[in-house]
């Protein structure tokens, strides 16, 4: 990570006004609020989730997210009104669409073909197995 | 002067490994024994070499020689003792060299323990070794040579990276890299058998026992490293999807899939070709793990600093190994199959089932931890993949695993009724659905996830009891080395199954403003916040805050979050304060002042049996070292 | 034969992507997010001046000519290195240059300008950083190319360098006119 990042974020979160522990209305908010902030990336320190970051944008973003559920958007539109800042990026999960598909749609489709592979090396080595299960003696651990 | 002589030591190390890559191979390949037998002391020269440069670089840090530049950058003169031998590692040029040496010593125990195999395999197993051990040293000496001096020198380090001043950095890099070197053993083995022809079993028999230690050790580093992630950086997470996780993640699936597929061939001498594969792939994984780290392609907090110099050097180097082993395995791979015909229903098929899985979720991984790169490369646009892709994908592909595992071991070879173990693991399966509807009703906070993974450890445990059961009844308790590794090993993914379900549907997390005095309710603890004052270390200072926990009135702990500020770099760290038992975990960890009256920001986790998470871990690790101490390896091979 | 050469060409092309992405990314910031703004308007804002917290500038006072926004902070070191280079470009008239100061007291901002001189044409505030949000602004420094049409053409993260300025700023002054 480039040095002046890193001390951009620390001098930033020595200076910054103080990291203010958010007062839900009821729990319902509080889990919501957690869901989502848990599904979006933090811009500053790129490998953490919103919800887990100290970064003071991050800290900013949480607080605009809080704004937002309270405007009454929903999550949907909360997610828009980021990646429409902050690009695609912002988003911990990627959306499933045509960029997307062979991501999300790969792994199933590596295992369907590495189960098909499966079934025809055992088709094949079926031949001249014996037709009932061999003796207990002649299983050798 | 010493640094100089730390870097002729390297140099002759490099020419040593040249020596060893030829002279053994040719010599095998002409049947000339004094040839072939040059292998074993080239390896034990080259590893003293190498031992002597890796030594006088500590001694630099030992001394505080800040004109060599790299200790300079990640030292300083107020770095305690434990850390100037750690601080070796710390960084690019130094881990470089930690896993020069590590290779070397692979290689010098494969020369003193390899007595009962014939002259050309152990020329040709060495001369490979050799030939990896050269590619690394030659990137090491001619991209990044950690005896650069730094002129006129510094006059105080810059000091290592606080988050590294840890005893988990004592651990976790040493035990990580034995085991991605480990795989180059296996990788070697499987490499001179096909430069042999020769791909019967018995090179699978002399490989396992390497390979299942180089296992175990990869599984003791990352499960270290996910602990030692956990309690040092202050938000409660023990594993992150981060690219470099991954990369260490995708050989141990690999090689997880790698020793049960040795185990078959070396055992019934099916898959042979497929065996080979996997353990090119495990070493390549490996390979491809170092290239990720250290190339800058990727960003990742664990990233050393990037040079695309370097990256293209690993690179070449990974695509002459990687891409010379697979064309060898293209040409010269078993081309009819041996070993004894199976059904599809025995034993062989469930342990394809199992390896399908296995290098199926390594895909996965990699396509994911890749796909940002591809997709910039095609102009996608900044995708950015992350735990709930990862996360939820695994789940996927692990859960047809988990349900199949009780399965193999009850199972015959060739053929097996299946109703018979289903009868035999049908109570089993009960009680796992039992204690998952009782987890979902009973326990206080469960949700479905923590009913699930309730229910699949208990029916792993319950699947393995079994196999024990019926083991000690027919046998009269005569378990192998082989079949208690295994128990332990299996044991050991329900226990983890169990720690990663319970921890994640049921901990709980609460940012709170306190002042002194305040108390804070939490699961039936009670923290009460004590004020924070400053407190001096060695290298830092720190605001250190005081928080005791009871339960029903009861003192359960002390804890002391602090915040300290390292006085070489001015870089502030947050140590978390945690209070473990098997049980459960308390943690809490200091936010920032709230303003100048001396309230803070808290914020307070209790996590309930995260902790059987590394103990699982720790009995795979374990039941993988057991394995490898099994009789069979030490005795001489009958050919089926 | 082609089933066993199957490993070799997965890897092969594996190795292509990596190579691809070695090249690409040399010398570049790999963390640096792409601007979504780019081809869009700019956000509009309306801030204060520094010194002058009555007088408020927006968006639309700003049409008619381009200008780069400078996003900088006192507290950020970094925004130091770049001083000289805003300095110079300002100087040379080449494009006249608003700056954006993130996060920051009034006292500290001017403190900071008087140190190491203010070459802006103008500086507007965000204490607070929220009208940053809708720049996507997430640290500092960072520039921002308007156009007259007031139309984001151009972003760039972190300290901008003579080099930037010349291979990237330039050029892309060049297309505006």
């Amino acid at each position: 990570m480039k040095r002046w990042l890193v001390l951009l974020l620390l001098l930033v979160s020595a200076a910054a006004a103080a990291l203010e522990p958010i007062k839900f209305t009821d729990d319902a908010e509080e889990t919501r609020f957690r869901e989502l902030s848990a599904e979006l990336r933090c811009v500053m320190c790129q490998n953490q989730s919103l919800a887990d970051s100290n970064a003071q944008i991050a800290h900013d973003l949480r607080m605009q997210v809080l704004a937002l559920m309270r405007e009454g958007k929903t999550n949907r539109e909360i997610k828009e009104y980021l990646v429409a800042r902050y690009s695609e990026f912002v988003l911990y999960s990627p959306p499933v669409r045509p960029s997307t598909w062979l991501l999300w749609f790969g792994p199933g489709l590596i295992l369907l073909g590495g189960a098909v592979v499966l079934a025809v090396v055992v088709r094949r080595r079926a031949d001249g197995a014996p037709a009932t299960p061999p003796s207990e003696d002649s299983q050798e651990w | 002067m010493l640094p100089e002589l730390g870097l002729v030591s390297l140099l002759l190390a490099l020419l040593l490994s040249l020596a060893l890559s030829v002279l053994p191979m040719l010599g095998a390949h002409r049947g000339h024994g004094p040839w072939m037998a040059t292998a074993r002391p080239l390896a034990y020269a080259q590893l003293l070499m190498i031992a002597i440069s890796y030594a006088l670089l500590t001694w630099a840090f030992l001394q505080h020689d800040f004109s060599v530049a790299y200790v300079a950058n990640n030292s300083n003169s107020l770095l305690p003792l434990e850390y100037r031998f750690t601080a070796v590692w710390s960084a690019h040029e130094g881990s470089l060299l930690l896993w020069v040496l590590l290779l070397a010593l692979w290689t010098a125990l494969v020369a003193r323990f390899s007595r009962a195999l014939p002259a050309p395999v152990v020329a040709r197993v060495l001369a490979v070794m050799g030939m990896i051990g050269l590619g690394f040293l030659a990137f090491t000496v001619f991209t990044s040579n950690p005896f650069e001096r730094l002129l006129p020198g510094a006059v105080d380090g810059r000091d290592m990276n606080p988050l590294l001043q840890d005893v988990g950095m004592i651990f976790h890099p040493p035990l990580l890299y034995i085991g991605y070197v480990g795989f180059a053993v296996a990788f070697a083995f499987a490499v001179a058998a096909l430069i042999d022809g020769k791909v019967d079993a018995q090179w699978v028999r002399w490989s396992r026992p390497w390979t299942n230690v180089a296992w175990s050790f990869l599984t003791l580093g990352i499960a270290l490293g996910s602990f030692w992630a956990y309690y040092e950086l202050g938000w409660g997470g023990w594993w992150f999807w981060d690219p470099v996780e991954n990369a260490s993640f995708m050989p141990w699936l690999v090689g997880a899939a790698l020793v049960h597929s040795q185990a078959v061939t070396e055992k019934r001498g099916n898959f042979r070709g497929w065996t080979m594969l996997l353990a090119i792939a495990a070493f390549s994984l490996s390979l491809l793990g170092a290239f990720l780290v250290r190339s800058g392609v990727l960003t990742s907090v664990h990233a050393f600093a990037s040079d695309p110099d370097r990256g293209m050097f690993i690179l070449i180097f990974l695509a002459l190994v990687v891409g010379g082993s697979l064309l060898l395995y293209a040409i010269r791979a078993p081309q009819v199959e041996t070993g004894k015909p199976f059904a599809a229903t025995s034993r062989e098929t469930f342990l394809l089932a199992n390896n399908l899985l296995l290098t199926a979720s390594a895909a996965m991984i990699l396509l994911g931890t890749l796909y940002p790169l591809l997709a910039e490369a095609l102009d996608l646009g900044k995708i950015s993949v992350g735990p709930p892709y990862f996360g939820l994908l695994f789940i996927l592909l692990m859960a047809p695993l988990v349900l199949l595992l009780p399965f193999g071991p009850l199972m015959r070879w060739q053929r097996e009724d299946i109703t018979q173990p289903m009868r035999w693991l049908a109570p089993w399966a009960a009680l796992a659905a039992v204690a998952g509807v009782v987890t979902f009703f009973a326990w206080p906070e469960g949700t479905a996830k923590t009913a699930f993974g309730i229910a699949g450890a208990v029916w792993i445990l319950g699947g393995t009891a079994r196999f024990m059961w019926q083991r000690m009844r027919s046998k009269g308790s005569r378990f192998t080395a082989e079949m208690t590794g295994m128990l332990l090993a299996h044991a050991g993914v329900a226990v983890f199954v169990a720690g990663v379900f319970i921890t994640e549907s049921t901990s709980i997390e609460r940012d709170v403003a306190a002042r002194a005095g305040d108390q804070f309710q939490l699961r039936g603890y009670e923290f009460k916040f004590e004020g924070v004052e400053k407190h001096p270390g060695p290298n830092y200072l720190a605001d250190r805050g005081t928080v005791r926990v009871f339960r029903d009135g009861q003192p359960v702990a002390v804890m002391h979050p602090e915040k300290r500020a390292y006085l070489a770099g001015g870089q502030v760290m947050t140590e978390a304060a945690l209070d473990g038992s098997l049980s459960r975990d308390l943690y809490v960890a200091l936010g920032e002042p709230l303003d100048q009256s001396g309230g803070w920001a808290l914020r307070l986790y209790v996590k309930p049996y995260i902790r059987l998470i590394w103990l699982g871990s720790l009995m795979m690790a374990l039941g993988g070292f057991v394995v490898a101490f099994d009789k069979r390896f030490r005795r001489p091979v009958v050919t089926p | 034969m082609i089933k066993r050469l199957l490993p070799l060409f997965a890897f092969l092309a594996l190795a292509v992507l990596l190579a691809a992405g070695v090249m690409r990314n040399s010398g570049k910031d790999t963390s640096a997010i792409p601007s979504p703004l780019i081809g869009k308007p700019a956000p509009a804002f309306s801030l204060p001046v520094l010194g002058d917290p009555t007088r408020l500038v927006s968006g639309a006072d700003l049409l008619g000519r381009p200008y780069l926004l400078n996003v900088w902070g006192s507290w950020c070191p970094a925004c130091r290195d770049e001083h000289p280079v805003i300095t110079e470009l300002a100087t040379s008239g080449a494009v006249r240059v608003i700056g954006y100061d993130y996060k920051d007291t009034t006292e500290e901002a001017q403190r900071w300008l008087e140190q190491f001189g203010n070459p802006y044409d103008l500086v507007i505030t965000d204490e607070a950083g929220l009208a940053a949000l809708d720049w996507g602004i997430y640290g500092a420094p960072e520039s921002f190319l308007v156009d007259a049409s007031g139309i984001v053409r151009w972003k760039f993260v972190g300290p901008m360098t003579s080099e930037v300025v010349r291979d990237q700023l330039l050029p892309e002054l060049e297309k505006l006119k």
